[in-house]
């Protein structure tokens, strides 16, 4: 909203050189807020709770720190409840200060720091495609590009049946086998846009697609016959001078 | 990681705490040997583990900061200590790193400016520059330091393209006013209330550019000593509500007192435009309030502008009070009086000062009167208040934070002495300090073993009976606090017995000469000073007097006493400077000094004499509280040998030396000699449940007649009661 006053002052000052302009700040860096703002799909009210074999799971996650520092665990708590609920909301980040018996705005600083908590309802298929230089340079626009067109959302958005939501990441470190998306656990790599279409039409089939690589590839290994390091490995000393 | 773990309750870890100057450094038997290191050429030496900001500071070379506060964990995230070490080859961080033998630090050399300067620049990237209308300005460390430090131009060219970086601000409560596109994130307030308060609900959320201080959600930052976090702030983030946009500091003209809300004592700075109180600081003091101030004590001010008595009044015929002038006023009262007799009863409240109490005392003795009482009740039976070692605190407030246990009877010092709680808290996270309570469970801000409520408990643990009596034994500082809703209670005579005869027996076995287990916590500023005088506490003795025709109320608001308590021609004086219990039963009022009005004496409840000072005149007519004491004793023909403050303090040096000595805390003794006077009154303790008056952080804020009329008292306490609703 705000940023879109900010784009209609712009345009006003580009339209008239006008003496009666408005100075803008930046309204919003980031596409999360680091508020808290009750709604209906987020509020304290809701209940959370972790699910019996989430409890035996977070006992398990607990036993491996010790005493005195069981608060180092609340990274992993978070991401049990955040995979329990798909995403992680206000209540999960309570109990997981309660788990812990820390305050609650330890917990909102963790939450909030780390950009693969969700702290807003999340689609079942959490699709992030790459576009860092790598990705883009290998034709990571395209992908996007199938993707919305796909599923006719636009990058952020979450589908209205709760199934799908895109965004778009930094690099998630599988340049060498660019360009990538990253579904929920698994990378999908060396794509093009039919690899894409395929995903998705498996993804709208209940199926899951095959992760990995789709260029044929096993890993990040080249195309092909490899081009260097086809010898011997050469031993320690190699090519040092003889003095040293 | 920007902060250091500090609760025992987040981490249950002994956490070696670098930044704390505890004075049981010294008990340490064999000293590290020191090492030499050189500041700017200039060698000092130092104890290792001393940070290089601290050893500048030996030699009096200030190196400019942010983040660092002497009084908060080392979090080393504002860069602005940055100084060079010869070899190394970036600048370090000066308030985090210690220092190695021989290192030669560069505060000055031409690497240190470039650091600053870079540091500062980045600063003022995403700084609003907003100083013409922040009211941080003239006490900003950020100006004074870009001023200092700072470049002269700027390369700030963003505007043009993403612009300045911009956050909301938050609702924290009616006392802070937060602007916080200004903060710097230092985090001083986010460690001040996660160590020193104790609740946690400031942090850092988000992160990179986009990190901001706050609550995450929509949550208030209540606690009694909040207000501190402004005077950390050092920027114009944080700042007073009630005083915003009131004034500059340079119009302003300061005065050091001393608080008088409740019994610690606190030094203040008054701060006053125009014979108008603007605001209030506290004012540093090692021994009794550190650097901190209750929000009570901050806050409450804006109560000395209102419901004041600013003339004299008589009831007239139709029984209402008019105003008249004080020649009338005087002889009205006077007349009364002369009619009276010896018939005369004198109530002081807990504001009233040693000055105001002496006179008055004087006054009545000279009328034949002993009937003199304060209206907070203390035991009169067994030793009654002969010996000072039964009513203070007397192991002072400063070292309570080397307590290694604590136990707490009837008391809840976090509503009634913040500033004391703040001690215990700081022995409690640093110095594994172990409480416990007999009374009342109350959020005190820290965890304390719950020993129930009743008070016969005491005797158990003397006796070696109760399962806690072992630990305590054993412990070398321990510290006996008993409070003064303990001691108002019907059998606090045998209560203190008892809790003297414990600390005696804990006495014997204290290495310490100077430690003493024994404490009492007063809740008014007055009482220990009246008890000093010879007051006789609580107004029972004005309830059983018979025939008293004339009651003379010094400031006593708390309505102890009603009409109905007293016969129905008695006169009733009020003689203070709020209209509020007192005054709604008087037949005349002498309008008093507030104390910010007045040169006057007040001893904490450590037995410590502090003056204040006169920071503005009086209202209206009132007048200085011994001054109008006097001139009705000229009247009523019984002059007091005083006409000046000089010669009332001759006076009170007479009555009690220690009343002049301020600023010293006297030793009180004679705990044996005590406690063998209180065991010969009979007397049991009942065993009625031990309570205290304030257990909510809303029973804070209005406990006296100054602060009952402050409204912003009265927004906190709202405030309180929403923020008990919420549900963060
Ligand atoms: S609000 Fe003030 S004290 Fe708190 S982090 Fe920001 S600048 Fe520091
Ligand atoms: S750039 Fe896409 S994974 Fe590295
Ligand atoms: S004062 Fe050293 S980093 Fe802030």
């Amino acid at each position: 909203m705000l940023s879109s006053v900010r784009k209609a002052g712009c345009s006003l000052w580009r339209g008239v050189v006008a003496p009666r302009s408005i100075q803008t700040s930046s309204a919003l860096q980031h596409d999360s807020l680091f508020v808290h703002r009750d709604s209906a799909a987020d509020n304290p009210d809701i209940k959370f709770e972790f699910t019996p074999d989430n409890i035996k799971r977070a006992d398990a996650i607990l036993a491996i720190y010790p005493e005195g520092h069981k608060r180092a665990a609340m990274i992993p708590l978070l991401d049990l409840a955040q995979r329990q609920q798909g995403w992680l909301p206000l209540s999960a980040m309570h109990a997981v200060a309660d788990m812990l018996k820390l305050p609650r705005m330890r917990v909102y600083e963790v939450a909030t720091f780390y950009t693969m908590f969700m702290r807003k309802p999340t689609g079942k298929y959490h699709l992030q495609v790459c576009t860092t230089t790598p990705c883009w340079l290998r034709g990571s626009d395209e992908i996007l590009e199938t993707i919305c067109k796909n599923l006719n959302m636009k990058v952020g958005e979450t589908s209205k049946d709760g199934m799908y939501t895109i965004s778009e990441v930094e690099c998630l470190g599988a340049c060498v086998n660019a360009p990538m998306v990253q579904i929920n656990d698994d990378y999908y790599e060396d794509l093009t846009v039919q690899d894409t279409e395929e995903i998705l039409s498996d993804l709208k089939a209940g199926k899951r697609p095959r992760a990995g690589p789709r260029s044929g590839r096993f890993a990040a290994e080249p195309l092909g016959e490899p081009t260097s390091l086809k010898g011997e490995p050469t031993g320690p000393g190699f090519g040092v001078r003889a003095d040293l | 990681m920007l902060r250091l773990g500090i609760s025992k309750v987040l981490s249950g870890a002994k956490i070696q705490h670098v930044a704390v100057v505890s004075r049981a450094a010294s008990d340490i038997a064999k000293k590290p040997e020191k090492i030499e290191v050189f500041i700017d050429d200039k060698s000092v030496m130092v104890e290792p583990g001393t940070t290089v900001l601290q050893a500048a500071a030996q030699i009096g070379v200030e190196i400019p900061r942010f983040c660092y506060h002497e009084r908060l964990a080392v979090a080393g995230n504002c860069r602005m200590c940055l100084v060079e070490v010869e070899k190394s080859p970036k600048p370090v961080a000066a308030c985090a790193m210690p220092v190695m033998k021989g290192w030669r630090i560069k505060t000055d050399s031409e690497m240190t400016k470039r650091a600053r300067e870079g540091v500062m620049e980045f600063l003022l990237v995403n700084h609003p520059l907003d100083c013409p209308i922040c009211d941080q300005g003239g006490e900003c460390d950020l100006q004074d330091q870009s001023m200092a430090f700072g470049s002269d131009r700027s390369r700030f060219t963003d505007i043009d393209f993403s612009g300045k970086r911009a956050v909301e601000d938050k609702d924290i409560g009616p006392l802070i006013k937060t602007i916080m596109t200004r903060c710097i994130h230092c985090t001083r307030c986010i460690r001040f209330a996660s160590e020193v308060a104790g609740v946690d609900d400031l942090g850092t959320t988000g992160r990179g550019s986009d990190m901001q201080i706050g609550t995450y959600v929509e949550k208030f930052f209540m606690s009694e000593m909040s207000g501190n976090v402004i005077d950390l702030c050092p920027v114009g983030a944080l700042t007073s509500k009630p005083y915003s946009f009131t004034a500059r500091p340079w119009e302003i003209r300061k005065v050091d007192s001393i608080d008088v809300l409740d019994a610690v004592g606190s030094n203040i700075v008054v701060s006053t435009r125009t014979g108008e109180v603007l605001r209030i600081l506290p004012r540093t003091n090692e021994e009794i309030n550190e650097e901190w101030l209750s929000d009570k004590s901050r806050f409450a001010y804006d109560a000395l502008k209102r419901q004041r008595l600013v003339t004299p009044m008589v009831k007239g015929c139709d029984g209402q009070l008019k105003p008249v002038d004080w020649e009338a006023a005087l002889l009205t009262v006077a007349k009364a009086m002369n009619q009276a007799g010896n018939k005369i009863g004198a109530i002081a409240g807990g504001l009233t000062d040693a000055e105001a109490l002496v006179s008055l005392k004087d006054l009545l003795n000279r009328l034949g009167s002993e009937n003199l009482c304060t209206e907070h009740t203390f035991p009169m039976d067994g030793c009654a208040t002969d010996l000072r070692s039964t009513y203070l605190l007397n192991n002072k407030i400063a070292p309570v934070e080397e307590a290694d246990f604590i136990l707490l009877v009837g008391a809840n010092p976090r509503l009634e002495a913040p500033l004391l709680n703040s001690r215990i808290r700081k022995g409690y996270i640093h110095n594994e300090t172990d409480i416990a309570v007999l009374g009342p469970k109350t959020d005190m801000r820290y965890d304390y073993e719950h020993l129930g409520e009743d008070p016969s408990a005491l005797n158990q643990i003397a006796s070696g009976s109760h399962p806690l009596a072992a630990k305590l034994k054993k412990a070398k500082k321990p510290l006996i606090i008993v409070g003064a809703d303990a001691m108002a209670r019907a059998d606090g005579g045998a209560i203190r017995t008892a809790a003297m005869k414990l600390s005696q027996e804990l006495q014997s076995n204290i290495v310490d000469g100077e430690w003493k287990v024994l404490n009492i916590l007063h809740k008014v500023a007055g009482q220990v000073a009246a008890l000093d005088l010879g007051y006789s506490a609580g107004v029972e003795k004005i309830r059983n007097a018979d025939g008293i025709k004339v009651l003379f109320l010094l400031g006593a608001d708390e309505g102890t006493i009603s009409r109905d308590d007293l016969p129905k021609d008695c006169f009733v004086v009020y003689q203070g400077h709020h209209g509020d219990h007192g005054a709604s039963i008087a037949d005349a009022i002498l309008p008093g000094a507030a104390y910010t009005e007045k040169q006057a004496t007040y001893v904490n409840t450590e037995g410590r004499a502090q003056q204040t000072l006169v920071a503005v005149t009086p209202p209206g007519q009132a007048k200085e509280d011994w001054k109008i004491i006097r001139a009705l004793s000229e009247i009523l023909g019984s002059k007091l040998p005083y006409d000046n403050l000089d010669q009332v303090r001759y006076r009170l040096e007479e009555v009690a030396p220690h009343l002049t000595r301020y600023g010293a805390a006297e030793n009180a003794n004679y705990f044996k000699q005590a406690l063998a006077i209180s065991t010969m009154a009979k007397g049991n303790i009942s065993n009625s449940p031990l309570d205290v008056k304030q257990k909510k952080l809303e029973d804070f804020f209005m406990t006296d007649a100054i602060s009952r009329a402050s409204p912003t008292m009265a927004k906190c306490v709202a405030a309180v009661k929403k923020h008990m609703e919420s549900k963060y």
